[in-house]
């Protein structure tokens, strides 16, 4: 955490000390409280001492707080390790006045008791540390040792409580340690006299997996988180992650991102899942799931989007050599940063600390897609009711970020597949399932969309062909005997091929009757328009020759009447002559 | 007490014999368990190694760095440099028997 981040403090709260670990600032609303000492409790091997000394040393590096670590116990080779792997040079913090640290040895066989005495040659140890670098912060690791060096326990306990006291006058913010008793947070109850702020840590085994688990358990004068926390330690410290149910108030995008399937976008009304949301493919062996999400990781990487992909079945070069033998080549997404895998066994630890670490991935790589191949194995790793906490965790987390989890979840029964994940089908947005179709001595795989919220989606079974060029997904034809597949469905095609070949030939032939009888009745049609044409002329020259007949007949008359000197109708003849 | 220097008691007799024995008691400002565990080791000392001991007295007020050196968490603590092994013993001495038993004086009874 950058020294910008540093909290300021609520008005009318108490003043906080940020300790700089991941989460345990946000759990505590802004670090331990300040200028008052703060108690650390937990088991053997617990993880306290990192705590306490990431405290000073993060203090010292981050918050330009001097700190002063007092050790009661030898410190281990590895925490040295640790600390030196998280970048933090001790010895060069302890040079620049940074740091001071003192290891109080106490060993009971060495000394002998006689009469009264204080522990202020403690104080004054711890006083001349603070002052000789102005320390802001003290870590005691773990003052409970002194009981089993020194003899008189009400001395102790009385020094003890005069020393909480002092440093608290001192003004510096100081974390002690101790170790869990029976029934009791620390075992010699000092809790009683560091009341202010009490965290629990606890490293609890169950079915032989361990998980790390953090709480705060009691913060006087300020608001904290209740719940216990699960918790890292790995090469960058502890990681507390608040890994909570954040309730259900997440955006809803309409951004859509392609599955890597054409046909399956098509299906999901053409445009892929919704940004954000969660897809389980369920499935058996070998139905695909895994080349199914790596066709997705691999349209993601093309976008130029990040993805990450936890890996709990196999090791991601053999996931890369598998999917490339159906075309699909992850490598250069790998080598170029779009694609990170991370790949471990279930049971490798606890639930929660899968959730943990998975948190931790995500965070850091700030991916847009998150793949798990396969969900179930992880769930395998605890109880079911557990898993589908942490699940729903995880996917409340990544919905809060807008990033697409893609699921893979191993059934084991063709049967009994939907009941098997009613768990956790409420969690999942849009669900996929793949599944052997047996047919004619065949297994082909079947997909389809068993549910997709928000979208218009396909309701038919298509088949999922894995062939050298990536996913495929075919119709399926619905025969008499159901759903066909593979050879059965290219047989079918094969049949449907002829039959639609010899009706199209049907058709030609029909259509070249019909030309050449059209043809026929065209001739007819010019034949009788040709006879029309005839009987027109004939009629016509009747018609002529008729009148020509008539004209001639009146010369004739009119010269026989003049030859007869007829005068009756001659005269109205004549008159008529003239006119002409 | 001194104010920049330890304290150091010796008898005239234990310079000649090369000290064989020598003893820090460390306190922290003149306190009553101080001055007891001072008084309770001398009269120790006169009685069972008259002339061989030396006595070094630390004020951690005024020398806070030197308590890391023997380890000093009580107060006083008597430490026996000399002869070897060190040993420690806490307390204002009051309780003579230990204390001889402490310095490797007498037996454990």
């Amino acid at each position: 955490m950058p020294a910008a981040k540093k909290p300021s403090n609520p008005p009318g709260g108490i003043a906080k000390c940020p300790t700089g670990i991941v989460g345990l600032d946000q759990i505590t609303n802004g670090g331990l409280p300040r200028g008052r000492p703060a108690l650390i409790c937990g088991g053997a091997g617990c993880g306290k001492t990192l705590l306490g000394l990431e405290f000073v040393v993060r203090g010292a590096t981050q918050f330009d707080e001097p700190g002063v670590f007092v050790s009661f116990e030898e410190m281990s080779d590895e925490l040295v390790d640790n600390v030196r792997s998280l970048g933090f040079d001790l010895d060069d913090l302890v040079k620049r006045k940074k740091l001071a640290m003192d290891y109080v040895r106490l060993e009971r066989s060495e000394i002998e008791e006689s009469g009264d005495y204080d522990l202020e040659g403690l104080f004054v140890r711890l006083n001349h540390a603070i002052d000789s670098i102005k320390a802001k912060r003290v870590v005691l690791d773990t003052i409970e040792t002194l009981f089993s060096g020194l003899s008189n326990t009400d001395v102790l306990r009385a020094e003890l409580r005069r020393l909480f006291r002092w440093l608290k006058d001192k003004g510096v913010t100081a974390v002690i340690t101790a170790e869990k008793g029976e029934g009791t947070l620390t075992r010699h109850g000092i809790e009683e006299y560091v009341s202010d702020c009490v965290i629990v840590l606890d490293h609890r085994i169950h079915d032989q997996l361990s998980t790390r688990r953090l709480r705060v358990v009691k913060y006087r004068g300020s608001a904290h988180g209740t719940n216990e926390y699960p918790f890292i330690i790995d090469e960058e410290g502890i990681s507390v992650l608040p890994v909570t149910s954040v309730g259900l108030e997440h955006a809803a995008t309409m951004a859509r991102i392609s599955s890597g399937v054409a046909r399956l976008d098509t299906m999901l009304s053409g445009r892929g899942f919704f940004r954000g949301s969660s897809i389980l493919v369920s499935g058996t062996a070998g139905t695909g799931k895994t080349s199914l999400a790596c066709s997705f990781a691999r349209a993601t990487c093309q976008n130029g989007e990040r993805c990450l992909f936890f890996a709990f079945e196999e090791s991601p070069a053999q996931i890369m050599r598998n999917v490339r033998s159906v075309g699909i080549d992850l490598e250069p997404f790998v080598g170029g940063g779009l694609l990170r895998f991370h790949a471990s066994r279930p049971s490798l630890y606890g639930l929660e600390t899968h959730l943990a670490v998975m948190h931790k991935q995500i965070d850091a790589f700030k991916p847009s897609v998150v793949i798990i191949d396969p969900v179930t194995n992880m769930m395998t790793a605890g109880l079911a009711r557990d898993a589908r906490s942490v699940l729903l965790r995880l996917i409340d987390y990544l919905k809060g970020l807008q990033i697409t989890v893609f699921m893979n979840s191993l059934t084991h029964d063709g049967n009994t597949i939907e009941q098997s994940e009613v768990e956790i089908s409420s969690l999942i947005d849009t669900w996929l399932f793949v599944r052997d179709i047996e047919l004619g001595g065949e297994r082909n795989r079947g997909m389809y969309i068993l549910k997709s919220r928000g979208m218009a989606h396909s309701n038919q079974i298509r088949e999922f062909v894995l062939g050298r060029q990536g996913i495929e997904l075919v119709d399926v034809y619905l025969g008499p005997a159901g759903v066909l597949t593979g050879s059965a469905r290219i047989a079918q095609a094969a049949k449907e091929h002829a039959l639609e070949t010899a009706g199209r030939r049907d058709l030609k032939r029909q259509q070249a009757e019909m030309l050449s009888k059209r043809k026929a009745f065209e001739a007819q049609i010019a034949a009788l328009q040709a006879q029309i044409l005839a009987q027109d002329q004939a009629t016509e020259h009747l018609v002529a020759d008729t009148q020509a007949n008539e004209s001639r007949g009146h010369l004739e008359r009119r010269a026989m009447a003049l030859s007869r000197k007829a005068d009756s109708g001659g005269g109205r003849t004549n008159g008529k002559e003239s006119r002409k | 007490m001194t104010k920049k220097s330890p304290v150091r008691v010796k008898p005239a007799a234990a310079a000649a014999s090369g000290c064989a024995w020598n003893l820090r008691l460390y306190v922290a400002g003149r306190t009553s368990k101080s001055v007891t565990a001072f008084e309770n080791l001398k009269r120790i000392c006169e009685e069972h190694l008259s002339g061989q001991y030396e006595i070094e007295i630390i004020d951690l007020i005024e020398h806070p760095q030197l308590a890391k050196g023997d380890q000093i968490l009580a107060l006083p603590t008597l430490v026996r440099r000399l002869p070897e092994p060190i040993k420690k013993i806490i307390g204002d001495l009051s309780n003579t028997q230990r204390v001889l038993v402490g310095l490797d004086l007498r037996p454990q009874a």
